[in-house]
């Protein structure tokens, strides 16, 4: 009979305030979290383990006498995970907890030398299923915010603004994928749509390549808006991607492209029948204050 | 038998479509506007497709013919108000209507063929 | 793939390939298919509802709604008694026809889903087989 849940149950305390020192010079990071959070995460979680262990059985983390131990470590792993944490950093959380527990079995056993090894070897097996534990909550968190993030960036990803009235931009900005370049396509032409604009501006000046797919995505788009009756300028095209195009065999020759979005918005006003045009007010200001001073 | 309304609007004619067509209402769509055309000396046809809810390569087939027929009548057809998602799947479809002039809605569609005609826009007006 | 829900229509005169896309468009809005997704397969069926009765003499159309372990779909097949496809390869591309059309009806409406099955037996008739995947 393991006597390991007895030892670590009478020495709680003393584990816990060993195992905070041992942290302090391994893996506190005082940066992003504090004294007291870290005191209170410890006791929960060594309480958790103390209630974990009572039921005897160490080896078998599914057992409902873990659920607490469970819950508290995922709890712990997703926090850090968000709050900054290397996997690293977190999994020696839990694994530091071993010399202080080393330390008080070999104590507790001194006079039984024969079984320390199996003590020893027991609390290796629990902590590690627990380090594990705290790996995988702890990734899954990441995964939980990367995927949140990759939502945000596709709705980010698609900012159609108003340049004037009938005039719309699109700057992408970003690696273009078929399902990217989908939700960009559609709500293009929706607000070409909703903004009755004869002329949209799609600037690629923040698309790092352009590959076959991306090129025929974009041509897709530029007859789909001219069915609907609005024309599209491509502007922002970079040295590099104009070899790749021409390389590639992609023909571009029926759509109208840009160096610059300034270029591109000085066609499209010409094209809508307006121009820019300097005033004299700048000229004219200085002036009148030329005029105040003599 | 069930006909799409023509509407004479000056020198241009305006025909709104409006029903889910069955193929036989397309083709006698195409009969009546050439008619018309050629009848009213027309020179202009705006065809209203704001409300329909796919183009499939039959429907766009006879927008192709009717703006090449107009073309031989001496007359300019605009197709307007195609919906983003019809105009999403036709270019999937493969059908990307070349030939075809198109406009946002039936105001654009009416500069645009005032553009395209000039002479009678004077005509119209004075 | 498990079948949920299925429905079938006759193909008999144009004014079915009416019904036939209204068939479609309304279990794509029960299916909660996004809009450019509900025109793609409206289209579709559109397409092949013609090529049935045009190419095949009629025959029917069968809707089901199907689920695999990821995703729902809607899949649509359409069946005729036509004289079948000799080359079905050249049928799918673009610009063949036999019908005087445009010749974009099958190779077409194949880019407009996600799966596309195809089996024709000269004589007999043709079965295609589409789905759309949300």
């Amino acid at each position: 009979m393991s006597k390991l849940p007895e030892i670590i149950q009478n020495h709680e305390e003393g584990i816990r305030s060993e195992w905070l020192k041992a942290m302090s010079t391994t893996v506190r990071r005082s940066d992003l979290m504090t004294d007291s959070e870290i005191q209170s995460q410890t006791r929960e979680l060594l309480a958790a383990i103390v209630a974990g262990v009572k039921s005897r059985d160490i080896t078998d983390l599914d057992a409902q006498a873990w659920t607490q131990t469970r819950e508290v470590l995922q709890s712990i792993s997703a926090s850090r995970a968000r709050q900054g944490f290397t996997p690293s950093e977190t999994t020696m959380f839990v694994l530091s907890l071993k010399q202080p527990l080393f330390t008080v079995i070999r104590k507790e056993l001194s006079k039984t030398p024969d079984i320390v090894f199996d003590e020893l070897w027991a609390a290796t097996l629990l902590l590690d299923k627990l380090a594990l534990l705290t790996t995988d909550a702890f990734l899954e968190t990441r995964e939980q915010i990367i995927f949140r993030q990759q939502q945000e960036l596709m709705e980010l990803s698609t900012p159609v603004v108003k340049l004037w009235e009938g005039i719309l931009a699109l700057p992408i900005i970003g690696t273009l994928d078929s399902a990217r370049t989908q939700v960009v396509m559609e709500s293009l032409l929706q607000a070409v749509v909703q903004s009755n604009s004869r002329i949209a501006i799609i600037d690629i000046t923040g698309v790092p390549t352009v590959d076959t797919l991306v090129a025929q995505h974009l041509l897709k788009t530029i007859t789909a808006a001219r069915l609907m009756g609005a024309e599209c300028i491509i502007s922002g095209v970079r040295p590099q991607i104009a070899q790749t195009i021409v390389h590639l065999g992609i023909d571009l020759s029926g759509v109208i492209t840009k160096a610059r979005m300034a270029d591109a918005f000085a066609l499209a006003l010409q094209r809508s029948g307006r121009a820019v045009v300097a005033t004299q007010n700048g000229a004219g200001a200085k002036k009148q204050e030329a005029k105040k001073e003599e | 038998m069930e006909r799409i309304p023509i509407l004479r609007m000056g020198q241009f004619l305006l025909v709104t479509i409006q029903v889910d067509m069955h193929d036989r209402l397309a083709m006698q769509l195409q009969d009546d506007l050439t008619q018309r055309i050629s009848e009213w000396n027309s020179k202009g046809v705006l065809i209203d497709i704001s409300t329909l809810e796919i183009v499939d390569s039959f429907i766009g087939r006879m927008l192709a013919n009717i703006a090449a027929m107009a073309r031989v009548l001496d007359a300019e057809a605009v197709v307007v108000g195609m919906q983003p998602a019809v105009a999403i799947t036709l270019v999937e479809l493969g059908m990307s209507l070349e030939g075809v002039r198109t406009a946002l809605n039936v105001e654009s569609g009416m500069e645009l063929l005032y553009e395209l005609r000039g002479d009678f826009h004077e005509e119209i007006g004075g | 793939m498990r079948s949920t829900k299925r429905e079938t229509l006759p193909i008999a005169t144009s004014a079915d390939v009416v019904l036939a896309r209204q068939k479609v468009r309304q279990w794509a809005i029960e299916m909660k298919f996004t809009l450019v997704d509900q025109t793609k397969l409206v289209t579709a069926a559109s397409e092949l509802a013609r090529n049935a009765l045009d190419h095949g003499k009629g025959g029917h159309m069968v809707v089901e709604a199907v689920e695999n372990t990821a995703r729902t779909g809607l899949k649509l097949t359409f069946e005729d008694r036509g004289p079948g496809i000799t080359d079905i390869e050249a049928a799918l591309r673009d610009g063949f026809t036999t019908g005087g059309g445009m010749g974009l009806g099958l190779g077409g409406s194949k880019r407009l889903v996600n799966d596309f099955h195809i089996e024709s037996q000269p004589g007999k008739g043709t079965r295609i087989t589409v789905v759309r995947w949300k």
